[in-house]
């Protein structure tokens, strides 16, 4: 499994590779489509993230070999794309690792610059939620 | 909002632009095409410079100094009073008082004129076109007093229901609600008309002229409206500073909200007595810079003149729509008759988020959302609109560039 880091410069590299912001926000929709969709079922209220323009679902639970497993929606395809990739870089891992995930990649990759104020909120209440969920898995599995 | 177009001479938007040093900004790598004016509008360098001039030469409290400065400012802050109530045709300069907004203004009648004068089971009507900032004032009242509160229709294409507002009106209402053009759709209210039913049935007007006096002539006098609000920031004016018009007799009769320095003619320990109008709504230090800028803004205005920015505006609207509709699955929110400076709408299949943060990646400034007019987008069934909306310095070559912006977003989005 490739850890935090490795994610993260695998992310970069592949930002790096696009020029200009448009190329950048074409590559965050294409990500949105391969976005792990969420059930359904777990389309409700308890599952909705507060604090975005668009609406976000979000549902983690214990995957396979007990590492935190993420599904997501939003009514967005660019709040997709970036769910997808939060996903991407802190999904399928152990518990403690997603608690620690840091968001400095954003800043990295330059989004934060890109975004407005609501959507990069947005964002926060998103990986804060992940990381909770992260938090709350590491404390049962350790008990 | 008259028909006045023949003797008008042309208006060099060129020019025009000349006066707006933000227009020559770059976003994200591309110049600017700002049409988000109905959130707020950009400033002239005549209004900047006044600003400045105000703190750089006669910084000074007004009303209680005896020295110079203090004479010079409270002489700016008294003429921009009166370029206000000329502006919009007051009887008198003490029916202009200085708020910090529209909603400042609008939460001083709920404040002094509301809570003195409605009661458990009065009713105010307020339109469905309202903007928050004339709802949830009311919503105070009626969680604090219990006052009814009755909405006011509109057809589908954004216009107000007539007929029902006139059936509304028999049903003893104390007090109408309503904004002369709406933020959200654009559509302009027939306020005169709205007014006159009002007061055939006894009931009093709240007006909330924000988006009115930016592209269109307003004459208080003529709309006979009791209280009309508008804010500065959206007339070309500095942020913080409004007015609220009232009629002299109604502004008599009612009591003060805030207490405190400037309004008061006489004070003890134990009590006070209130200063005469303007004074007595306006307590403390004012916002000195602000309604002085903001006489500048109106003399810019007027400069311009309202009938050329008003035209200027309704062309460009004219010509958007004509290129919009060429656009695949575009729907078009608020289709009235009578509208001004805004275009709100929404693309099938695309997110009024994602087709925002393209259009800025591209330089073309819009609003998204539900433009603070929740139960509005809530009627049509939608979370929100893309609204662009237009001042006296956009151009026919910037709705070109949003129009192809925006097809470049869909092709990207769909
Ligand atoms: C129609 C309308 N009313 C009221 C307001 C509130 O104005 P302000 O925020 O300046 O008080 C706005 C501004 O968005 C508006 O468009």
């Amino acid at each position: 499994m490739e850890s935090l880091a490795e994610r993260k410069a695998e992310i970069l590299d592949e930002f790096m590779m696009f020029d200009d912001w448009m190329q950048k926000y074409e590559h965050i929709i294409e990500l949105g489509k391969e976005l792990p969709l969420i059930d359904e079922q777990y389309k409700t209220e308890e599952h909705l993230i507060k604090g975005c323009q668009s609406r976000v679902w979000l549902h983690a639970n214990e995957g396979d070999a007990g590492l935190v497993h993420f599904t997501a929606d939003s009514d967005a395809i660019i709040t997709k794309g970036l769910i997808a990739l939060m996903i991407r870089y802190m999904g399928d891992l152990p518990a403690k690792d997603v608690a620690q995930a840091d968001m400095g990649f954003i800043q990295e990759i330059g989004l934060q610059d890109h975004l407005s104020p609501t959507r990069s909120n947005g964002l926060v209440s998103m990986v804060k939620q992940m990381k909770l969920y992260g938090m709350a898995l590491a404390a049962k599995q350790s008990s | 909002m008259q028909e006045k177009t023949m003797d008008i001479p042309a208006f060099d938007v060129a020019h025009v632009r000349q006066e707006f040093p933000i227009l020559e900004r770059k976003v994200n790598g591309q110049p600017l095409v700002y049409f988000d004016n109905a959130a707020t509008v950009q400033k002239p360098q005549s209004v900047i410079d006044a600003l400045v001039h105000y703190y750089s030469h006669y910084n000074a409290n007004i009303h209680r100094g005896v020295h110079s400065l203090a004479q010079e400012a409270t002489q700016a802050y008294e003429d921009a009073r009166k370029t206000i109530q000329q502006h919009i045709n007051a009887e008198h300069a003490h029916e202009i008082i200085f708020t910090m907004g529209t909603t400042d203004a609008i939460n001083l009648v709920m404040q002094s004129w509301g809570r003195s004068e409605l009661h458990q089971g009065d009713t105010v009507l307020i339109s469905a076109l309202e903007h928050h900032s004339n709802m949830v004032p009311w919503h105070l009242l009626k969680q604090e007093k219990g006052i009814h509160i009755e909405v006011i229709p509109i057809h589908e294409d954004g216009s107000l229901n007539m007929e029902a507002y006139a059936e509304l009106l028999q049903n003893g209402v104390k007090l109408v609600c309503v904004n002369h053009v709406s933020n959200a759709l654009g559509s302009i209210n027939p306020i005169k008309k709205m007014v006159q039913l009002a007061h055939e049935a006894g009931a009093k007007t709240m007006i909330d002229g924000a988006q009115a006096l930016p592209h269109a002539k307003v004459d208080v006098r003529d709309l006979n409206a009791d209280f009309y609000a508008f804010s500065g920031h959206k007339v070309y004016g500095p942020t913080g500073i409004g007015i609220l018009y009232g009629k002299e007799a109604l502004l008599n009769q009612m009591p003060p909200w805030r207490g405190g320095g400037e309004m008061i003619a006489s004070v003890t320990y134990q009590s006070s007595t209130y200063n005469t109008l303007p004074h007595k709504f306006e307590a403390g230090t004012p916002n000195i810079a602000g309604g002085i800028v903001l006489g500048s803004a109106i003399d810019f205005v007027n400069t311009l003149g309202v009938e050329n920015i008003e035209r200027h505006e309704a062309q460009l609207l004219n010509y958007l729509v004509e290129k919009a509709a060429h656009i695949d699955g575009l729907k078009v929110y608020g289709t009235a008759k009578e509208k001004a400076g805004v275009f709100s709408f929404l693309v099938d299949g695309t997110h009024p988020y994602d087709v925002g943060t393209l259009l800025d990646q591209m330089g073309v400034a819009v609003r998204t959302g539900h433009h603070c007019a929740e139960p509005l987008m809530n009627h049509f069934g939608i979370p929100g609109t893309i609204r662009a909306s237009f001042a006296c310095y956009n151009t026919f070559e910037e709705v070109d560039v949003f129009v192809h912006s925006l097809e470049r977003a869909l092709k990207m989005l769909r």
